[in-house]
């Protein structure tokens, strides 16, 4: 019984040596981590960043990839490129020697969500290719992971436990499994997925709903733009929004009017909405009820130049036409305020005369940082039969 | 006397083996369209024929998309991909030219805009080499330099810099190297510029606005009489400039409309610039080329042209081959090949490899005398292919979105 305590301390003091070590190691690692984390624009740090990269993937091991994981948390995106490719030769290296990877060290780090997403990412797939048990046993449960990729990954594994529900004439199963997936997913493919089966089983998605696509409007235009000059001019309906007012414009009086969209990616075609104009200036406002403080994101889709303000700041501008009009191209981040908010949206046209260039819509949606859905307090419920959307059930 | 025969003896089997080794070291194919951004390879002709039972010594799997094309450094192949949902990640891989087999892979997170039209990648800008470093471009303006282990040596987020640097559609300007520095071409409708980067540092040398228009075309050089005059040409849509490599000034600009895909070509002075057809412009000290000729008829498609010493080739839109004189324009052949195509063909001894979009590679043998062009072989290859084929030492190199393949004589 003494002897098993004796190796019991021994054993303990080994852990704790080897423990300290591995610390002094992390430590030792940490002026060369912060050399890479100082990496700036136009490549400032780079003559002593290109040298601490070499000494860091000298001098490391593979139980120190965490460590260099970990720095990734709140790099810059050109930091975070130095410290991934520092990951990947290290491990790499592990790799060929045949040597054994700490694969409990890196679950560990995936297990914890406050880390970068992409370094979970990073770590999960380095122990996957160690271990081939790893998608089994780590993915099903990552199913509202913050990490969009490995949460792809689990709907993934969900639609196929879907189509199998369906290929064994188990409507009901699958019909569960769809919703199941849909919560989850974030990807407009998986998402397309998802609704066609739904739809086909009788249960059709409110896709404006889900995504939190804004359907209704009001609109005013058109303004000049020839030359291109309008983008940057303040006209009054930008200055100060004013759904009353009035504008003079070269083509009369405009007046703000009411638009509503039906289409199921929440598009306002603005040929429609205010006719057919080349060289024009188009602006669009949106109330948002919100129950509280929150940050959002507002993202556009246009083939148009365009601005996006939140409450009169302005969060993203582009001065791009006809440059492949995408659902989520151009991400406005803000914060919603308790109450009522004010979107406002500037859509220019310009006076190409090809037949592409001649679409002139936006869509715009209201979205946490994942993409999921975020509600106006006063919307309607979805034009469904689905009890409940992701978005839905999440702020319930 | 005996001594004099030893010893011319031993220096004739020292030019000999020398001329020898001369001989058999193989060209490396460093960038977009080989060495001299001219799409020839000095090297012996790939074989004429290939199919899954000869001709193909290796086929490699890549994990991502990329219109980009291949390059060959020493012994090692080089391709970039993309892939994610996003087309945010950024791929560098290097296989062993011999056997197929992958040395290494890095991976990027890219920082700037990822999107594109469905036909293209992330990965559609060809990488470049100066034979020890690599410098790989993406259409979200990421530049990446990592050594011939894979050892990172910087890395440039060139849209993390000036933030409406991009292109929804795509970009695909490939860098080039000249002398120490290498040059990107950010060609778009928001922050446009082109850029000499320190090839060593990532720093920038210098940086100078171009017009805020989408351009796909890259870079060339035209090669001056020492390497300290090389000059390289920046092709816009409305204008084709030559500047100094080393500080960015500008030592001539022609103000022409001028393809946005298909790049310039050069040869011995000569600038054939994909504009109003075919434009050769002599190139001079003055601040305007002198306009040698235009040729309608020459429009190119996609596809760049390509110039041997007298001829100048280029793929129509209809996917017509043409060859014309160089010297003045004059058409000299046509051979009307199968498809359509995006990679630019290349040039090995007297055959031409034409890779179509849907893989269809074709050889046209060019007569002795270069009247003639005829189609005497070729191969399918499966997949997407929009790159340029590399040659290097008798072997073809192509990529398509799933595959990379060598094709050598046994």
């Amino acid at each position: 019984m003494r002897r098993c305590f004796y190796f019991r301390g021994i054993g303990l003091a080994v852990g704790l040596m080897a423990g300290g070590l591995a610390m002094a190691q992390s430590a030792d690692l940490a002026p060369l981590l912060k050399t890479l984390r100082d990496v700036d624009r136009e490549g400032k740090g780079h003559r002593a960043a290109s040298q601490a990269w070499a000494e860091l993937t000298r001098q490391c091991d593979a139980h120190q990839l965490p460590a260099i994981l970990a720095a990734i948390d709140g790099a810059s995106p050109l930091a975070a490129n130095w410290l991934r490719a520092a990951v990947d030769t290290v491990a790499e290296r592990q790799m060929q020697k045949q040597g054994k990877m700490p694969i409990a060290e890196l679950e560990t780090f995936l297990g914890q969500k406050q880390h970068d997403q992409r370094a979970r990412r990073l770590a999960y797939e380095w122990i996957a290719r160690n271990d081939s048990t790893a998608p089994d046993r780590l993915i099903p449960r990552m199913l509202d992971d913050p990490s969009l990729e490995l949460r792809r990954d689990a709907v993934a594994r969900v639609l196929t436990a879907a189509e199998q529900a369906l290929a064994a004439k188990d409507d009901e199963l699958a019909l569960t499994t769809y919703r199941k997936a849909l919560q989850s997913a974030r990807d407009l493919d998986q998402v397309k997925v998802v609704t066609e089966a739904l739809k086909k089983l009788g249960h059709p998605v409110d896709l404006a709903h889900h995504f939190g696509f804004v359907q209704d409007w009001q609109l005013v235009g058109p303004f000049d733009n020839r030359q291109g000059k309008g983008f940057d001019t303040a006209y009054p309906a930008e200055a100060a929004v004013d759904l009353s007012a009035n504008y003079s414009a070269e083509s009369g009086t405009l007046r703000w009017a009411l638009h509503h969209t039906d289409d199921e990616y929440g598009f306002v075609d603005l040929n429609k909405a205010l006719g057919k104009h080349m060289a024009v200036v188009a602006y669009a406002v949106a109330e948002f009820q919100s129950d509280r403080q929150q940050p959002i994101e507002l993202r556009l889709g246009t083939e148009s130049a365009n601005k996006i303000w939140l409450n009169g700041k302005l969060l993203s501008s582009a001065e791009v036409y006809h440059a492949n009009g995408t659902m989520d191209q151009y991400v406005g981040r803000g914060e919603l305020q308790p109450g009522r908010n004010l979107i406002l949206l500037k859509i220019c046209q310009n006076a190409q005369t090809e037949a592409w260039a001649q679409d002139w819509k936006f869509q715009l949606r209201v979205c946490d940082s994942t993409g999921r859905a975020v509600l106006a307090t006063d919307r309607a419920g979805p034009r469904t039969t689905e009890p409940q959307t992701a978005a839905k059930a999440a702020q319930e | 006397m005996p001594r004099t025969q030893t010893i011319l003896s031993r220096l004739s089997i020292a030019l000999t083996l020398g001329c020898l080794v001369v001989a058999l070291c193989a060209a490396d194919w460093l960038q977009f369209r080989g060495p001299e951004s001219n799409s020839v390879s000095p090297d012996a002709p790939p074989p004429a024929q290939w199919s899954d039972t000869g001709g193909i010594a290796w086929k490699a799997e890549l994990p991502g998309r990329g219109p980009s094309s291949p390059i060959v450094v020493g012994d090692r192949v080089v391709v970039t991909c993309s892939s994610g949902t996003k087309q945010d990640r950024l791929h560098v891989l290097c296989f062993d030219a011999h056997s197929g087999k992958p040395l290494w892979e890095r991976q990027f997170w890219a920082t700037g805009r990822t999107l594109s039209h469905p036909s293209s990648a992330n990965a559609a800008p060809t990488p470049a080499s100066d034979g020890r470093l690599i410098f790989a471009f993406y259409s979200s303006n990421d530049l990446v330099c990592l050594d011939l282990d894979g050892n990172l040596k910087w890395f440039r987020g060139l849209a993390h810099d000036f933030p409406h640097a991009g292109n929804d559609v795509g970009m695909s300007s490939s860098p080039l190297v000249i002398g120490d520095v290498v040059i990107v071409q950010v060609e778009c409708q928001g922050d446009s510029f082109a850029s000499g980067v320190d090839k060593l540092t990532g720093e920038s040398r210098w940086r100078i606005p171009r017009p805020r228009e989408a351009s796909w075309a890259s870079p060339t050089v035209l090669r001056g009489a020492t390497p300290p005059q090389d000059l390289v040409l920046l092709q816009s849509p409305s204008q084709i400039t030559a500047h100094d490599p080393a500080s960015g000034q500008q030592r001539w600009a022609y103000r022409v409309a001028c393809d946005g895909i298909s790049s310039a070509v050069a040869s011995e002075g000569t600038v054939y610039v994909p504009s109003k057809g075919m434009t050769a412009l002599k190139s001079s000290a003055s601040s305007e080329p002198e306009v040698l000729w235009n040729a309608p008829m020459l429009q190119p498609g996609a596809a760049s042209p390509l110039i041997d010493r007298r001829n100048l080739f280029a793929i129509n839109r209809a996917g017509v081959l043409v060859c014309a004189n160089a010297a003045d324009g004059q058409i000299v052949w046509r051979v009307r090949l199968e498809g359509e195509f995006w990679g630019t063909p290349v040039l090995a001894g007297n055959r031409l490899y034409c890779i179509s979009q849907k893989g269809k590679g074709q050889v046209v043998q060019i007569s002795d005398d270069g009247r003639r062009g005829e189609i005497v072989g070729g191969g399918q290859l499966d997949g997407t292919i929009q790159c340029s084929p590399a040659i290097s030492d008798g072997a073809l190199y192509v990529r398509s979105d799933q595959h990379l393949w060598k094709i050598a004589a046994p």
